[in-house]
């Protein structure tokens, strides 16, 4: 099986020098940051998270949703997402290995990153999560080979796998709604301290991580003699306009309560965030913009006759990405940080090496995602032929 | 024969890698059952600041009292505000008691300069959330410690401290730090690396030769800042902060929180 990651056409070597040559300007960027320290990036004492637990954050979201196919297929023996539910698995997986990463790119001081474990916290969020990621990583890692490799085989998975796939569920909702527990309890940040959290968060992860699925396997059926199957991309579209409306709803909740209690506190973070604080206003065309591909989404996506069309589907699907990415990969993390504890309004932008570093992570990723899904597009051909 | 081998093999390697993962989980259990958490830890004493704000209008005192602090304790001085590393300060009354202005306070009274500092809360949240315990809270005397050479760097602790006490160093330090003629840092306090917090320790290295804070020694050396800053113990019912407290009327910052700050303000 993992002899097929070395057999590829031209390409695949192409698409892997591409995220190679990605992962070496990352790399060069991460030396950078290693040895001047974290001050070549746009964050600064008050706002101390930026891009890199943005991306977390919104990955996190990404490799939860693989629970979106596991769920129907393994506990309603959903047959249609038979072929899908491999590439929602390692798409897991890459997700995860992406989060971890961008944690360890973060951190001042990454050589002591065991330090976690060496000196295990439990009052800690941050603890969980960790222990909730590390567990999903392997749980996706081995459900997908072990099932994959039964597949090739022709023979149904060992049993032992199945309790395996069953905690896999409740699993992925755990991981983002520790990830949303970092946040939502601190009171030093009102933005972020709000019960709606961690169900927003699910919500959001249950519409952009199926779109980026959709994509993956519109792409590949698109390419190569192996289709996912068009009722499992549509049932995914289905999951997606629901998850998108169930979070719009949510946002809307949120908005009430800030706007209608009218306190300063719970204000200033949506001012900042639609019409600007102050005078400062980075993040406001973004808003505006995520506000608008929210609804176009939601709109279109309603409508079966445009969600049924492949020329439709797959820019909605960007579309949805786009917008939850605007969502939680930009705006959240940092919003929560303005304004300061003592009142300064700081902004924040991503400076050129931290978007490198960040795009070299990313690039990581997708070359594992990748190689997982050739690993999959080889045997699958294979099986089909036979 | 070999399938079995390499099924068999497999499983104990998946087996291994449950137990790894699993093991620091029972050990914290543990831990936990035997010591509890670092915030249900109650500080059999509590040292304690009142800062007088009156007497801290007087520019010198104030300044006197960072200059001791970053002094004694080797804190860069980084120009750049975005970098800048503080364990006291000034900051304008409005924003260190928002809750206690409103639109007709008086201009002057809105921007008075305040000093503030780490408050050593009696529930501190950046203990709570810190991933390693490289910030905790001494038992013995209720000070929010701080380790450096354990802190990974995720500023957790900054996200959860309400008041901005925080600092991280996001450049290295060394080269910022005043040194003598021969190149030598002014004191004998550890300089920092790179990418770790650090914050005020409310001076633990002088309160265990039995001294005041700097910043406190340094007001009452200035002339009438004597009292701008007091110190003391919070059990010991004779203390000046125990006597400071039940006479005069103080303040002490975002007590809606919970988090129970151990610096107070006369007004």
């Amino acid at each position: 099986m993992l002899q097929d990651a070395f057999r590829g056409g031209k390409r695949y070597w192409i698409l892997l020098g591409f995220w190679v040559a990605l992962i070496v300007v990352g790399l060069a960027a991460y030396g950078r940051q290693l040895s001047e320290g974290l001050y070549i990036t746009g964050m600064s004492q008050d706002v101390t998270w930026g891009l890199y637990i943005s991306q977390f954050t919104f990955l996190v979201g990404v490799a939860a949703s693989a629970v979106m196919v596991v769920l129907p297929y393994y506990l309603h023996d959903y047959k249609a997402f038979g072929k899908m539910v491999i590439l929602g698995e390692f798409l897991a997986v890459a997700a995860v290995l992406m989060c971890g990463l961008f944690i360890v790119v973060d951190m001042g001081q990454p050589a002591r990153v065991a330090n976690i474990i060496l000196h295990p916290s439990p009052n800690s969020v941050m603890f969980w999560d960790m222990l909730v990621l590390t567990g999903y990583l392997l749980l996706n890692l081995v459900i997908g080979a072990v099932t994959f490799e039964a597949e090739r085989k022709g023979a149904p998975p060992h049993n032992w796998v199945r309790p395996l796939i069953y905690l896999s569920i409740p699993w992925a909702v755990s991981i983002h709604t520790v990830t949303a527990f970092l946040y939502s309890g601190l009171e030093a940040r009102p933005f972020w301290m709000t019960a709606i959290l961690a169900p927003r968060f699910l919500a959001s992860a249950f519409s952009s991580g199926p779109s980026l699925l959709i994509l993956m396997a519109i792409i590949i059926r698109r390419f190569t003699r192996f289709d996912a199957g068009w009722e499992a991309i549509q049932k995914l579209a289905t999951i997606v306009v629901y998850a998108m409306v169930i979070n719009l709803f949510f946002v809307l909740v949120e908005l009430f309560t800030g706007l209608y209690s009218d306190m300063p506190h719970h204000l200033h973070a949506f001012e900042y965030l639609f019409v600007g604080l102050e005078g400062r206003a980075a993040l406001v065309p973004w808003m505006w913009v995520n506000a608008a591909l929210t609804v176009c989404a939601v709109v279109l996506l309603l409508i079966p006759g445009i969600r049924r069309q492949e020329r439709f589907l797959a820019p909605l699907c960007v579309v949805v990405i786009l917008a939850i990415w605007i969502e939680k990969g930009l705006a959240m993390v940092v919003t929560g940080f303005i304004p300061a504890p003592l009142g300064q309004i700081t902004e924040y932008a991503p400076t050129a090496p931290e978007i490198a570093i960040t795009v070299g992570v990313y690039a990581l990723g997708f070359f594992v995602l990748t190689v997982l899904y050739k690993i999959v597009v080889n045997v699958r051909e294979r099986l089909e032929a036979t | 024969m070999s399938e079995d081998r390499r099924t068999f093999l497999k499983e104990v390697g998946f087996a291994a890698l449950g137990l790894g993962c699993g093991f620091p989980l029972v050990r914290a259990a543990f831990a936990e059952a035997q010591h509890g958490t670092n915030q249900d830890a109650e500080p059999s004493s509590q040292w304690a600041m009142v800062v007088d704000l009156e007497k801290c209008l007087n520019g010198e005192v104030r300044a006197a009292c960072v200059e001791a602090c970053h002094r004694e304790h080797n804190v860069p001085e980084i120009p750049e505000a975005d970098d800048e590393i503080a364990w006291i300060w000034d900051e304008e009354y409005k924003h260190v008691f928002p809750d206690q202005v409103h639109e007709h306070t008086p201009a002057e009274l809105q921007e008075m300069p305040v000093l503030v500092l780490c408050n050593h809360c009696t529930n501190p949240p950046c203990v709570r959330v810190c991933p390693t315990q490289a910030t905790w809270k001494r038992e013995s005397d209720g000070l929010v410690m701080m380790d450096q050479h354990r802190c990974i760097g995720c500023r957790y602790c900054m996200a959860a401290c309400p008041y901005g006490s925080r600092s991280f160093n996001w450049r290295d330090p060394r080269a910022y730090v005043r040194t003598d003629e021969s190149g030598q840092p002014l004191s004998d306090f550890p300089t920092r690396t790179k990418g770790v917090v650090e914050k005020c320790n409310f001076c633990a290295e002088r309160l265990r030769d039995g001294r005041q804070p700097a910043c406190v020694e340094a007001a009452n050396a200035v002339p009438g800042g004597e009292g701008a800053l007091t110190f003391g113990s919070l059990a010991e019912p004779d203390s000046d902060v125990v006597r400071i407290l039940g006479e005069k009327h103080t303040i002490s910052r975002r007590v809606n929180l919970g988090t129970g700050p151990n610096v107070y303000y006369v007004v």
